[in-house]
């Protein structure tokens, strides 16, 4: 089992990553281009190990979009945080569905709610939003109700 | 999603689609699934979700660091107060408060009490789901006790919001041990009744052995966690792999099976009754004195930056991550919900199995709706 310093040191040895300072686990961001490819070698490395992502998720910053992935180890119980900056007019990011399953319904959840189109997912439809939704994506900072929302 | 009826009918491989839900009884709420059946064997289990959604992320972007908290009882309803206990936890990690260990103390007794309480109404609701109605009456009543301790000390039975930054919201109910130790009193006898009842009867166990299995590698993968992962043999309980509170400080053990079917799913939920009965027993005579909450801000602002907080629900890992820009309210934040995975991995567990193994093995994973939907 690895310290937080040495986790870090062993991960900058994986590929190019920049690591965020602070915060409760070590943070890390990663280009799309070579997001994939880190993705597979964190699953699949025998010293790290990460075979749980608990947490995916997106922040709209209004210039960006950011994906954020939790991922945890159930050998080692170390967690990192993998963040990847996507452009907001054109958000795309390759799927992770086939090295963590549960992937396959959040991209889902985040494909409606921010509008990031995952490439090599096997069946990016609506989840939660009605049938014939089109377009306008909730979770975006610039999506507006006229009917529900309430503006205080 | 109004267009079910185009759905069902016989599809040009032969097979036969049918909808089970929005509304059935055995979704325990508003699910809907698309089932593929080829003959009586499940060929695929489709979950279409959102007829509970109410978009609780988006509407916490404009709520302050008090507020959101309240939404989240009308997530999972049956674990508020550890939901509650969560945020709180997140706000808490970014306000670097002291919790008063009066408070601390207050928190997991109100945890466990919320556990054994979703538990034993999920031990009558699938009782039910294979067929057996009695079961459910005699965990009501023993819910019942559980929810009168809570309206006495919280005011309300279901969404209590109870827990704020820095600690609970009012004191103890003066009559809170004495009720607590009546309510031990009554679990000591009616749980072997209910193993009576349930676990040892023949019938249950043929619905219920050997169905709906998932190994540990696939129930990590498809991201699952709480009894439904322990019952697979994968250690994934919060409280001791990630201790929070006072966790740490408390002997209790962590109920792990590894046959992975639908009634090892049973099984690790009815061992952590009695666990989490263990662990209020330890702390119903050793509540400290003192403040049962910090003082904090009127208004509370959060420093700018990534706050995460995790902890075992009575369905699994639920987790808070808030995003701070500094302001009054979060600048975004993302729910974690158990249920979401371990619906996801439903498809996977039925797959080939017969259409009538469906509901128990759904019941076994003890869903909530709106916890999923959010």
């Amino acid at each position: 089992m690895m310290n937080r310093e040495e986790l870090q040191a062993y991960l900058g040895t994986l590929g190019t990553m920049t690591f965020e300072e602070g915060g409760e686990w070590i943070n890390l961001s990663v280009e799309a281009a070579s997001f994939r490819d880190l993705m597979g070698t964190l699953r699949r490395d025998e010293q790290v190990w990460f075979d749980y992502l608990f947490c995916l998720t997106c922040v709209d910053w209004k210039t960006h979009l950011t994906m954020v992935y939790h991922l945890s180890s159930t050998r080692y119980r170390h967690t990192i945080v993998v963040k990847c900056k996507l452009d907001r007019e054109d958000a795309k990011i390759p799927t992770v569905s086939d090295i963590w399953r549960t992937a396959e319904f959040h991209e889902r959840e985040v494909y409606e709610l921010f509008g990031v189109d995952f490439t090599g997912h096997p069946d990016l439809r609506l989840l939660i939003l009605p049938e014939g939704w089109e377009g306008r994506n909730p979770l975006r900072k610039d999506f507006e109700d006229e009917v529900n929302m309430i503006k205080l | 999603m109004y267009s079910t009826t185009e759905q069902i009918g016989v599809n040009e491989l032969g097979d036969m689609v049918i909808n089970v839900g929005p509304q059935h009884p055995a979704t325990h709420g508003v699910l809907h699934l698309v089932i593929t059946l080829n003959g009586e064997t499940i060929r695929k289990v489709e979950p279409h979700l959102g007829y509970i959604h109410r978009s609780i992320e988006k509407m916490c972007e404009s709520l302050s660091y008090r507020q959101f908290i309240y939404s989240t009882s009308r997530m999972d309803y049956l674990s508020s107060h550890i939901n509650n206990h969560t945020c709180a936890m997140a706000v808490e990690k970014g306000l670097q408060v002291e919790i008063p260990p009066r408070a601390e103390v207050i928190r997991v007794l109100m945890d466990e009490l919320t556990r054994v309480a979703s538990h034993i109404l999920w031990w009558g609701a699938l009782a039910m789901d294979v067929g057996a109605f009695t079961p459910f009456f005699h965990a009501f009543r023993e819910r019942e006790m559980i929810n009168d301790i809570m309206e006495e000390t919280c005011g309300a039975r279901l969404t209590m919001n109870y827990m704020v930054p820095g600690g609970v919201m009012f004191d103890l109910h003066p009559n809170f041990q004495r009720r607590v130790k009546a309510l031990l009193q009554q679990f000591r006898d009616k749980l072997d009744e209910y193993d009576e009842l349930v676990t040892f009867n023949t019938i249950f166990i043929n619905r219920t052995r050997g169905i709906g299995y998932i190994s540990a590698e696939d129930a990590v993968s498809y991201g699952m966690s709480g009894p439904s992962a322990r019952a697979s043999g994968v250690s994934c309980d919060i409280r001791k792999i990630h201790p929070y509170g006072i966790y740490d400080k408390l002997q209790f053990n962590e109920v792990l099976m590894t046959e992975g079917d639908t009634y090892a799913r049973y099984m690790v939920r009815m061992k952590e009754i009695r666990e989490s009965l263990s662990i209020i027993e330890q702390l119903i005579d050793n509540i400290p004195e003192g403040d049962f909450q910090a003082k904090t801000k009127a208004v509370l602002k959060l420093p700018k930056g990534e706050y995460y907080a995790r902890a075992e629900t009575a369905r699994g890992e639920f987790g808070v991550y808030i995003v701070s820009e500094g302001g009054m309210t979060p600048y975004r934040i993302k729910f974690r919900s158990p249920g979401f995975s371990n619906l996801s991995a439903l498809d996977h567990m039925t797959r080939g199995s017969k259409i009538g193994d469906l509901v128990a093995t759904m019941g076994s994973l003890d869903l909530v709706i709106p916890d999923i939907d959010r």
